[in-house]
């Protein structure tokens, strides 16, 4: 057994630190010279976060052509651990066979973790940089297809991330 | 007919000024804290925030006043006059200037020149332990009584050093009545040089009286939820709330007059101004000394923490006490041997 021993470094207080006044006035200096230093506030409305290209926003399906990369193979719903995307596959006439009817994420439930996007074959499901996602109804929560759908020009830096990470 | 409406317009002019500025102390409170924290601070409502206290107040009035059920109800309602009542009339006796002619007709600066301006200051301030300790005690909650209970224990035992303080400045202007105090203190002769450890202990009293950090054990946050306040909601902690602000400028305005001379201004008469701008200036003078001791009240709570109880009557009895009568001694032997 390893023998802990707990090593307090007591220093007693000299005569000068028990006056406390030239303590609080060293004090007084600390907080007087933070006054005049820049401030960290970003006045939010007007002066918006534009986020790197790893941050993790609302989920989007990526559009080309006119016509989304989804495949409807079901994977993103499959993993979802928060159970918040529901798709509807059928068949198209399109070289890629199949596409989703139905395609709802419920960003209440959604927690951003990603999964949908790493799990994709097609590169078709991907987390964009929106942050700003409020509703007023829990049904406006729901984002089918006209939601989601976003031109891959607008992901482009997400796209280029995960070509160089994955 | 002119021998109640001066101090009718007076009283007025005081108490309109006073509001509006214990108001603003709080948008300078949050503002000073903001900056401190290298934040910005309120600045939506009006230009950076300046209608601010407005919307507080705004606020506060048309919140649901809640009562809770266990609660005594007379003395509920009692306490937040009582602490308003005490803070608000504490200023009657202090002089913010001298005489000043208007109209044709000489004005003394100050509501009422009582003899014993002092003690009824005092006084005051003690009546205004009742405010805190009843709201605590009335609440029927024990975060409120547990802040009731440090208050009432606090502000007796501060209350002793800061009497005794001030008992030096008596001896030196021979006085009790606050003009005659500041009227010795003219020129150079500020109490705070005369009475450095007079002014240092003062000051600590008067931080605790008005309950403001390092000693705001009555209504430490973390501890106490609210403090004697928390049971209070709406108009009724808006009281509360005025109060402290209010008990800080009054605080800030005995020390001016006890110690940093008043409306003394140093020098002010060698310019040859005509005697109605030198009582502007000096009224200006008493405003800037006050701010500037309500700034330092602001910045010393986002400075030091919070004491512990038993630091706090540690420091209290067996420092400030015997300082004070130091102190007193001092200035009685001074007063003998010169």
């Amino acid at each position: 057994m390893a023998e802990f021993k707990k090593i307090i470094h007591k220093r007693d207080l000299k005569w000068w630190d028990k006056m406390y006044i030239p303590q609080i006035i060293l004090g007084l200096k600390i907080t007087i010279a933070q006054m005049f230093r820049p401030k960290f506030t970003r006045q939010y409305p007007e002066e918006r976060w534009n986020p790197p290209a790893s941050f993790r926003g609302r989920p989007v399906l990526v559009e080309e052509k006119g016509v989304e990369r989804c495949v409807a193979c079901g994977l993103c719903a499959r993993v979802c651990p928060a159970l918040a995307i529901e798709v509807q596959g059928s068949e198209t006439e399109y070289w890629k066979e199949r596409y989703p009817v139905k395609f709802e994420i419920n960003m209440l439930r959604c927690i951003f973790c990603g999964f949908c996007e790493e799990v994709c074959p097609e590169e078709a499901i991907v987390m964009s940089k929106d942050y700003e996602l409020t509703f007023t109804i829990q049904e406006d929560a729901v984002f089918g297809k006209d939601k989601l759908l976003v031109p891959a020009e607008k992901l482009k830096d997400r796209l280029d991330f995960l070509r160089q990470n994955r | 007919m002119e021998l109640l409406l001066i101090p009718a317009i007076k009283i007025a002019v005081v108490l309109i000024v006073m509001l509006t500025v214990v108001a603003y102390t709080v948008l300078l409170e949050r503002k000073v804290a903001a900056a401190i924290q290298n934040r910005i601070g309120p600045n939506r409502v009006g230009w950076k925030g300046m209608l601010q206290p407005l919307a507080d107040v705004l606020k506060l009035l048309t919140k649901e006043d809640i009562v809770p059920k266990q609660a005594n109800r007379f003395i509920h309602d009692l306490a937040p006059m009582i602490s308003i009542a005490v803070a608000l009339t504490t200023f009657a006796v202090i002089p913010f200037g001298d005489h000043i002619v208007l109209f044709g007709r000489d004005i003394k600066l100050q509501i009422a020149s009582v003899n014993i301006g002092i003690l009824y200051i005092l006084a005051l301030t003690s009546l205004g332990v009742y405010g805190v300790t009843l709201s605590g005690w009335s609440s029927n909650s024990k975060y409120s009584l547990l802040g009731g209970l440090r208050s009432s224990a606090q502000l007796i035992s501060y209350e002793l050093s800061m009497g005794i303080s001030v008992i030096g400045v008596i001896m030196l202007a021979g006085s009790l009545q606050l003009d005659k105090i500041v009227e010795a203190q003219a020129g150079w002769r500020w109490n705070i040089i005369l009475q450095p450890i007079g002014f240092i202990t003062f000051v600590v009293s008067a931080f605790a009286e008005t309950n403001r950090l390092p000693f705001d054990l009555p209504e430490a946050e973390p501890e106490l939820v609210g403090g004697y306040h928390t049971e209070y909601s709406g108009l009724k902690f808006g009281l509360f709330f005025l109060a402290e602000y209010a008990n800080m400028l009054t605080g800030s305005a005995i020390i001016t007059t006890l110690y940093l001379g008043g409306w003394q201004v140093p020098f002010v008469h060698d310019f040859g101004l005509s005697d109605f701008w030198v009582a502007i200036i000096q009224v200006a003078g008493f405003c800037s000394k006050v701010v500037l001791l309500i700034l330092f009240f602001i910045i010393i709570r986002w400075t030091l923490p919070r004491f512990r109880y038993d630091q706090l009557m540690n420091l209290g009895w067996k420092w400030m006490l015997p300082l004070s009568i130091l102190n007193l001694l001092l200035t009685g032997a001074a007063i003998l041997l010169l």
